[in-house]
């Protein structure tokens, strides 16, 4: 019974730990923003990294999302007579949740997880030693400009998620489906308000600084050894995931 | 592949009286516990300036570690580390990054930036740390390459690379922004014999160049009694010798003397 309880009062005061170190590692990184040197071509680097190659896999996942959208929303909203609010379903449901969400789970999987083995093989092959041997901070050259990247990147990937969800959904709706242009492009007129639009796009930056934050401690707080980085890789992705969807239940009711 | 060499006396010739000059680097009681293990229990160590002094010692006896405490990227639990009289395991991280700049640090896996080429690895330091030109920039790179026999390399990255051309070319980036304090683990290692030796050469030329203090790991023996001014020996996480090269060799400590010979029983076993 005693073991028992230490066993889980051991559990608890790593995790409590584990839990500091990572605010401590943001606050850090955050607070070496305002000092030169900018890392402006870095952050470049790294936007072209985590954005510009998750393009292919966003405009993907999006327009098969707003197709399932755009078929499910039209037979349910049938049952009761009202495809004509098909455009607005699929609009509002895409901005406010899929596309922030969505877009904020597949960078966790394609960009974050590299990030992690890429941080991880840096600490590993002694490399972040090295900067930290030559006098740069390493967090000022490593994780400042994913970081800011991330932030940069989710919610454009974002706004590229909603645009390409709102056309699947028009293809399927519209031209497959028959439902009337101007109805579904005149409901989501009505229907989409600014706030939604800002509600989705405070989610994607706060989504962009978890992947960012999750995936880079752990890349540099990684284990010894192959092991230690596929551990770290493994548990990044995990990690950012759930608090990706913890976080945006929260954000909603905040924001809502 | 053409490696630049030249006739130089091997260093432990100019047997120069270190006169009393103060330690470039002095070592106070140092002690540090690695995964449960005392690595380091209680070392006290000079290290005179301006000279080369090789750290000799078991594998995993702490040589590395140690070399890690000279430039404060490991801190540890009890003792000092004074590098011109200031203990550096005290500093806040910028005081810290500041002191580091005299230093040119050799890790024993080279630790190259795998993203970037071996002209830009070797151009790094002083990309980031100095105001120099690019067009100075380049002239000391590519001459710092071919020193190594490695102008050719320049556009390859790491993993293109053997072991030993990845370990000259971090020779080469630790020694490229010309530093007082030059601290490598184990340059020579992995290097075949004529490499090695154009390597030390090189150590050599530029020590009588720029006159810099020098700490160097080495597994080397005896061929680097030939190079190093002082000797080192490490054990059990402690010095068991240090001194002249010409006295360390001649110590009646059995350890030492095991390790210079190399023999398999003495006052260590191993198996
Ligand atoms: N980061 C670390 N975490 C835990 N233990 C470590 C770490 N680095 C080194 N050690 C341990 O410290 C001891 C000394 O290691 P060190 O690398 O200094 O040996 P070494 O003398 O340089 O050996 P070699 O000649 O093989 O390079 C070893 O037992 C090693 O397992
Ligand atoms: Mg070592």
């Amino acid at each position: 019974m005693i073991t028992f309880a230490e066993t889980i009062g051991k559990r608890t005061l790593t995790a409590i730990n584990r839990m500091g170190r990572m605010a401590i590692f943001l606050a850090g990184t955050i607070a070496s923003l305002p000092f030169p040197p900018y890392q402006g071509r870095r952050i470049v680097k790294q936007v072209h990294f985590i954005g510009v190659r998750s393009l292919f896999v966003i405009v993907l996942t999006a327009m098969f999302t707003g197709m399932v959208l755009g078929l499910q929303g039209y037979h349910t909203l049938r049952e009761v007579g009202s495809e004509g609010l098909l455009g607005s379903v699929v609009a509002l449901s895409l901005i406010r949740e899929l596309g922030p969400v969505l877009s904020a789970l597949m960078v966790t999987g394609r960009a974050g997880s590299a990030l992690t083995a890429e941080i991880g093989i840096m600490r590993i092959g002694e490399q972040i030693d090295s900067l930290e041997s030559m006098g740069i901070d390493p967090v000022k050259f490593i994780v400042v400009p994913r970081l800011c990247a991330a932030i940069l990147s989710v919610p454009l990937l974002t706004a590229i998620f909603d645009v390409v969800g709102i056309l699947g959904g028009y293809l399927v709706g519209v031209k497959l489906l028959g439902v009337n242009a101007g109805v579904f492009f005149g409901g989501m007129e009505a229907n989409v308000e600014w706030s939604d639009i800002a509600n989705g796009f405070v989610k994607s930056v706060v989504f962009g600084l978890i992947i960012a934050w999750v995936c880079t401690f752990k890349g540099y707080f990684t284990g010894r050894g192959a092991e230690g980085v596929s551990q770290s890789t493994t548990s990044a992705v995990v990690l950012s995931s759930v608090m990706i969807l913890v976080g945006d239940y929260f954000l909603t009711s905040v924001l809502l | 592949m053409s490696v630049q060499s030249w006739v130089c006396e091997p260093c432990a010739i100019d047997k120069l009286p270190v006169g009393d000059g103060k330690p470039a680097i002095r070592l106070v009681d140092l002690e540090k516990t690695l995964d449960g293990k005392k690595v380091l229990d209680g070392v006290n160590l000079d290290i005179p300036p301006k000279r080369i002094t090789a750290i000799l010692g078991l594998s995993g006896a702490g040589k590395s570690v140690m070399l890690k405490h000279m430039i404060g990227l490991i801190r540890p639990e009890r003792g000092q580390v004074l590098v011109d009289g200031v203990d550096i395991s005290r500093l806040s991280r910028k005081e810290l990054y500041h002191a580091r700049q005299r230093f040119g640090m050799l890790f024993q896996g080279g630790a190259l930036f795998d993203s970037l080429t071996v002209y830009e690895n070797v151009a790094f330091p002083l990309q980031e740390k100095t105001k120099l030109g690019e067009g100075e920039i380049r002239e000391r790179v590519l001459s710092r390459l071919a020193q190594v026999g490695l102008e050719e390399a320049r556009g390859k990255y790491p993993d293109e690379l053997s072991g030993g051309m990845k370990r000259r070319v971090a020779f080469a980036r630790a020694m490229v922004t010309d530093p007082e304090i030059i601290l490598f683990d184990e340059p020579t290692t992995g290097l075949d014999p004529i490499i090695r030796n154009s390597v030390l050469n090189l150590i050599c030329h530029s020590y009588h160049q720029h006159g810099f203090t020098m700490v160097m790991v080495s597994h080397d023996i005896p061929d680097i009694f030939q190079w190093c001014h002082y000797v080192v020996v490490l054990h059990g996480g402690k010095v068991v010798e240090a001194g002249p090269t010409a006295e360390v060799v001649v110590s009646v400590n059995p350890f030492v003397q095991q390790l210079i010979r190399g023999d398999i029983t003495g006052a260590v076993h191993l198996m």
